[in-house]
């Protein structure tokens, strides 16, 4: 069999007429094979300003060390820490994608993995790159690899930090190593479309892939497996972000609800920019019949869902900082509020508990401007949420003759945007010299779960007056369904 | 005798395709390969083709990493420098997990795609030895050695009649090489 026999209930997840095999490629493939559109150029302008901007900021801050930001002895770690954890926790929304919902056997995820398995890559360069440059002295990123020194002396490895470093770069590595094997065959059909010199540079990066029946068989053996591993990888990574908080003692760090805090809120940050990032490649790449309201509907259920995780984990917080009777914990919370950054809390309980309760409502999950409005409050949301849990619990804890406030300089605030901008650059390349769709995936469900076929289904007569019924009304959202065609069937 | 090498019976369609293998099994006629678009759930029974043994390979690595990590730590921590930090024991097991994990997986990722990448002979550069080049597009190909295979015109009327859109006899064996 080809494809599962789906049942007439469930939504399509390929919408449109006439849809062929060959058509899945024009239209994936269309972006690749012709000159990019004023709309890219305009996007790659701009982003490419923003990564040079991290270029020059970057350079500064090595040329003159990190005294060159705003930190001060109490607020040691603030904009490049909360950095680093939002993008590590945008990063984490790609293998949730790609791997997590591979093992439930959500097929919705094939047409969308391959866009946010590359947002996870380009994801985690920003952070890595957070990391370097926090070290204000680059070259010594050596000295967290164990190996032998001239002091010799080995790493510290009870230390959470030193435990960051392997999960991180086994996190970046292994995330590389499956997005490039799920490209392959991809790689082979535009190699196999192309001429002259692009046929040449696509031969290469196709490592010579054919589709036999071998090497489909192992293909979906080395996906399996590493949809398997990616699973507990992708979870271990944000713990261990939360452990270079939790394991210290500093009031509003020191809590042991912080790791499934984090992935929780990681998983939330990750479906926002995913979403972000879709609804424009969808319109802009016209890829509106392969990433549907469906698709939309179910990431913002995703979003909804984490999103009320995060906010039972706020409520168990300020609910631990009460019962524990500790004077410094409950300090330390009630300063989120009352505080002098009373704005940032407001920030991160609003934009991530009150605003995501809105996507209960179906007409709003189902509004493409209203969703995307949503997704970049949630990241918004999510940067103050890291932002507070940093500087607002170092900036006054337990002697108040230190306590402090942070301002940034122009260099950090030019390094965050910039490293959006780096970002987007590569995302921009990206699209533009390779898929953004897994063609082989979506092509598979063309045959059980998309709408034609499903027409066919109907037109064929067989299935449940009832469940027909049902089927319509929930075609009703789609925006890109005809729904005169139904009325006669 | 005719110069052809391969005979590719092109089909537009999944079923219509294992529909053609059945019918040339049925008729014994030997398939060389099955070349797709997507990954055909079911074929593999059906051509014969024993399951995979990476499964087996990526929890060798598997073990492997963790071994290599956890001997590392124990190495460098333990036998090494133990050092006294407030006391605690230099050989702290919980300690351990986080880094034996990360090297478990990372092991296991990167020693199962590589004897993937090794024994299906993909690297960088390696000429892609295609039959047909909607093969990766929107056509499914069964390829025929045309060698020994005869009469080719008997062939080409199962794959017809199977559903074929289309059936080539080619003198090359790989398009691609052209």
């Amino acid at each position: 069999m080809s494809s599962h026999s789906e049942s007439i209930i469930r939504e399509p997840l390929i919408t449109g007429e006439n849809i062929t095999y060959g058509q899945i490629t024009n239209d994936v493939l269309r972006p690749i094979e012709n000159k990019p559109t004023k709309a890219w150029w305009i996007g790659f302008t701009v982003a490419s300003l923003g990564a040079l901007l991290w270029v020059v900021a970057v350079s500064y801050t090595f040329w003159f060390g990190i005294g060159s930001w705003g930190l001060n002895k109490t607020v040691g770690w603030a904009w490049d820490i909360t950095g680093f954890v939002w993008w590590v926790g945008i990063g984490h929304a790609g293998t949730l994608i790609s791997a997590v919902l591979l093992l439930f056997r959500q097929n919705w995820r094939n047409s969308i993995n391959r866009s946010a398995e590359a947002m996870t890559i380009f994801a985690v360069i920003c952070a890595a790159t957070y990391i370097v440059a926090h070290m204000g002295r680059p070259w010594m990123a050596v000295y967290s690899l164990p190996l032998p020194n001239q002091y010799t002396l080995w790493v510290n490895f009870n230390s959470p930090l030193i435990w960051d470093v392997f999960a991180i770069s086994t996190y970046f590595s292994v995330s590389l190593v499956f997005w490039y094997t799920g490209l392959l065959p991809d790689i082979a059909t535009i190699r196999d479309r192309a001429s002259g010199i692009k046929q040449q540079i696509y031969s290469v990066l196709s490592f010579g892939w054919t589709g036999s029946v071998k090497t489909w068989q192992r293909f979906e053996t080395v996906s399996l497996i590493l949809a398997g591993i990616a699973t507990p990888l992708v979870l271990s990574v944000h713990t261990i972000v939360s452990m270079d908080f939790a394991t210290s003692l500093e009031p509003g760090w020191h809590t042991t609800i912080f790791p499934p805090y984090f992935v929780a809120g990681a998983i939330f940050s990750g479906f926002a920019m995913v979403q972000t990032l879709l609804l424009v490649t969808r319109k802009v790449l016209g890829l509106e019949n392969y990433i549907t309201m469906f698709h939309i509907e179910s990431m913002n259920k995703i979003i909804l869902l984490t999103g009320s995780i995060v906010g039972v984990a706020y409520l168990t917080e300020f609910f631990i900082a009460y019962y524990s009777g500790g004077e410094y914990e409950q300090y330390t919370f009630l300063n989120r509020f009352i505080g002098p950054y009373w704005w940032a809390g407001c920030m991160m309980y609003g934009c991530n508990v009150l605003m995501t309760q809105l996507m209960w409502s179906k007409k709003i999950r189902t509004n493409i401007p209203v969703s995307w409005v949503l997704s970049i409050i949630v990241n918004i949301g999510m940067w103050f949420e890291r932002f507070v849990i940093i500087v607002t619990s170092l900036h006054r804890d337990y002697i108040p003759s230190s306590w402090a406030m942070f301002y940034p300089t122009w260099i950090e605030v030019s390094i965050f945007i910039g490293s959006i901008g780096v970002f987007f650059t590569l995302f921009l390349l990206f699209i533009r010299v390779l898929p953004s769709v897994a063609m082989g995936e979506v092509k598979l469900l063309l045959k059980g779960a998309s709408e034609q076929a499903k027409l066919e289904k109907i037109k064929h007569g067989h299935v449940d007056k009832e469940q027909v019924e049902f089927y319509k009304q929930s075609l009703e959202k789609f925006d890109s369904v005809e729904l005169a065609k139904y009325e006669k069937v | 005798m005719s110069s052809t090498k391969i005979i590719l019976g092109l089909f537009d369609d999944p079923d219509a395709m294992l529909d053609g293998i059945h019918k040339l099994q049925q008729n014994s006629v030997p398939i060389y390969d099955v070349y797709t678009p997507m990954p055909i759930h079911g074929i593999e029974a059906k051509l014969g083709i024993k399951d995979s043994r990476l499964g087996y390979a990526a929890f060798l690595f598997g073990c492997t990493g963790g071994t290599v990590a956890f001997s590392m730590l124990y190495y460098m921590l333990v036998h090494d420098w133990p050092m006294n930090i407030g006391g605690k024991p230099a050989f702290a097991i919980p300690d351990f997990v986080p880094i034996t994990f990360e090297w478990t997986v990372l092991f296991t990722a990167f020693g199962m795609v590589a004897t993937f990448f090794y024994a299906t002979h993909l690297f960088p550069g390696r000429t892609p030895r295609v039959m047909d080049l909607r093969a990766t597009d929107d056509r499914f190909v069964i390829a025929i050695d045309a060698k020994g295979n005869v009469p080719h015109a008997d062939i080409t009327n199962i794959l017809k009649e199977a559903g074929a859109v289309e059936v080539k006899h080619n003198d090359r064996k790989y398009v691609s090489y052209e």
